[in-house]
């Protein structure tokens, strides 16, 4: 069997479960499992950039907030269709992201990491700024009526879970395609030695910016989907805490695999859900745990089976 | 002359902070022949090749490419016009497979013909006799091994110019011979411009010779030319030409 094949056997039958646990699961687990499908688009579009083009943004989240505004503000405001508003969100990030790529990839490294956190610090300053609209750290509600997609009740919990399941097959099935693309090849050759590609004749420059680009629009589109399926717009998603979170994510879950931004979502999230039901200091379990698998896993879950076990692994 | 010349510079000159490593070098290269760049150790031949493939910004001088004026290209843009270059260390993709390695290079412009780019990377493992590692990574090869690789990169391109920037540095006498043997049987197919420090290699291979001292054109001209000039010995040998 081709390494594709087993890629392809492997991406649905991720798909095929999340469908099945829909109807094994108890509700808590299910409506655990949307909010973790939800923060997977982000760590997807998250691990395009960082896992694939190999350049570390600590910004992501001005592209999650994007997005997330994006989509609220023409739903509150302009009083838009939901699929229209989800269209207005995603490209919202994708226009950010081209800005804030053409001036922050000028420079690389640490620089790059330092010029994305000061431009995620700026538009989470311009949302406590425009506080009249976006209503700052309180956020806004979007009401269950603003919140039909084409009749479809994204408030309920069956509506939410195969909307966000719909959302995150569409973004994992279409990045593992992208990535296998040339330009996929291409963004995984300037990851390994951007001087090499440059001189195969590859303009890593703009390899780097649309690369850029999707990861921001991704993003954009996850927290367009957190706003309609959880009905809330807050400025706390612009924080940098929400820039962290996909690196960290994407970092456990393995960078630079397909499956690994999943694994990360739901390994981080179970993990203190888990530890919190047992002691107040949950957060010192998490810590120890995530410094073991560094310590031992530096490749992430998905990157350890890989070199461990199964080295076709997309 | 001009009709066959495939790259010719005039007045190339590259300044560091006051210390001239290149000056005013005009150079024309022969199309279709292995032309060797030598001198000793800083006398500038990398700089002027890193001009030449736009690695490094010329402070002044003009380089054309098949009489086109590229001077102002980006590097990328140079290696699209069919120009390839090999690193003097070697630079692979180390953490991707020797097949990977080749099918990126083979894969600017073959990437959207599937079949035709399998075939030319099968076509150029076999050539340089790398057909049996395709599928271990690069960055696990033997430092030898990855030199072929890196001469692999080059030809996958098919490129009109290639510029080998030391490619036998670091190799056995072995693979040394089979190198001779590749570059000779790429004569006729591309142009070469060769630096080389291995006199063997390059009275083996090249049918001109370009001498570079201080970073100025000491002297060009056929190897057995060359072989018998005076101020090429003085400059090799550190003695004064009257002496």
């Amino acid at each position: 069997m081709t390494s594709v094949r087993k890629s392809n056997i492997l991406h649905f039958g991720v798909l095929a479960g999340l469908v099945i646990l829909f109807f094994i699961l108890p509700t808590y687990h299910v409506g655990v499992l949307s909010r973790v499908m939800v923060m997977a688009i982000y760590a997807l579009g998250f691990n395009l950039l960082f896992g694939y083009t190999g350049l570390l943004s600590l910004g992501h989240a001005m592209f999650f907030a994007a997005g997330m505004y994006g989509f609220g503000l023409v739903i509150k405001f302009g009083g838009f269709p939901v699929p229209a508003a989800l269209i207005v969100g995603t490209m919202s990030a994708a226009a950010l992201a081209l800005v804030v790529g053409l001036l922050a990839l000028r420079t690389a490294g640490v620089a790059f990491m330092i010029v994305t956190l000061m431009f995620a610090q700026t538009a989470y300053l311009v949302v406590l700024y425009f506080g009249r609209y976006t209503r700052g750290d309180e956020g806004f509600i979007l009401q269950q009526a603003e919140r039909s997609l084409f009749g479809l009740d994204v408030t309920t919990e069956t509506g939410r879970y195969f909307t966000a399941f719909t959302l995150f097959a569409v973004c994992f099935l279409g990045l593992a395609k992208l990535v296998q693309t040339p330009f996929g090849k291409r963004l995984v050759a300037i990851r390994e030695n951007e001087e090499r590609a440059r001189m195969l004749g590859y303009d890593a420059g703009r390899h780097k910016l649309y690369a850029l680009i999707v990861s921001g629009m991704v993003s954009g589109l996850a927290g367009a989907s957190y706003a309609l399926l959880f009905g809330y717009v807050g400025a706390t998603f612009s924080s940098v805490q929400y820039s962290i979170f996909p690196l960290l994510w994407v970092l456990l879950g393995g960078a630079g695999t397909t499956i690994g931004p999943l694994i990360g979502v739901l390994f981080m999230f179970y993990l203190i859900d888990i530890s919190s039901g047992y002691t107040n200091a949950y957060m010192l379990v998490a810590g120890v745990i995530l410094v073991l698998l560094t310590v031992y896993a530096p490749k992430g879950i998905a990157g350890f089976l890989k070199t461990r076990f199964f080295p076709w692994l997309p | 002359m001009a009709a066959m010349s495939i790259l010719e510079t005039k007045g190339l000159t590259k300044i560091y902070g006051g210390l001239a490593a290149n000056t005013d070098i005009d150079f024309t290269l022969a199309k279709g022949k292995v032309t060797a760049l030598i001198g000793p150790n800083g006398a500038g031949k990398s700089t002027f090749v890193g001009m030449v493939s736009g690695r490094t910004a010329a402070t002044r001088g003009r380089v054309y490419f098949e009489g086109q004026d590229i001077s102002h290209l980006p590097a990328h843009r140079r290696i699209q016009l069919g120009l390839a270059y090999t690193f003097q260390i070697t630079s692979v993709f180390r953490g991707l497979s020797v097949y990977e390695n080749i099918e990126l290079a083979a894969g600017r412009t073959l990437a959207n013909k599937p079949s035709l780019l399998k075939e030319k990377v099968r076509t150029v493992l076999e050539r340089v006799g790398i057909a049996d590692r395709a599928d271990q990574i690069a960055g696990e090869l033997s430092y030898g091994h990855q030199r072929i690789l890196e001469i692999a990169m080059g030809l996958a391109q098919d490129p009109k110019l290639f510029i080998l920037d030391e490619p036998t540095q670091g190799l056995a006498e072995t693979e040394v011979d089979d190198f001779i043997a590749l570059i000779r049987s790429l004569a006729g197919e591309t142009t070469i411009l060769l630096i080389e420090h291995n006199m063997r290699v390059v009275m083996a291979t090249a049918d001109f010779i370009t001498v570079l001292d201080q970073g100025m054109v000491l002297a060009e001209g056929t190897p057995e030319e060359i072989h018998k000039n005076k101020a090429v010995q003085a400059a090799y040998l550190g003695t004064t030409v009257d002496a």
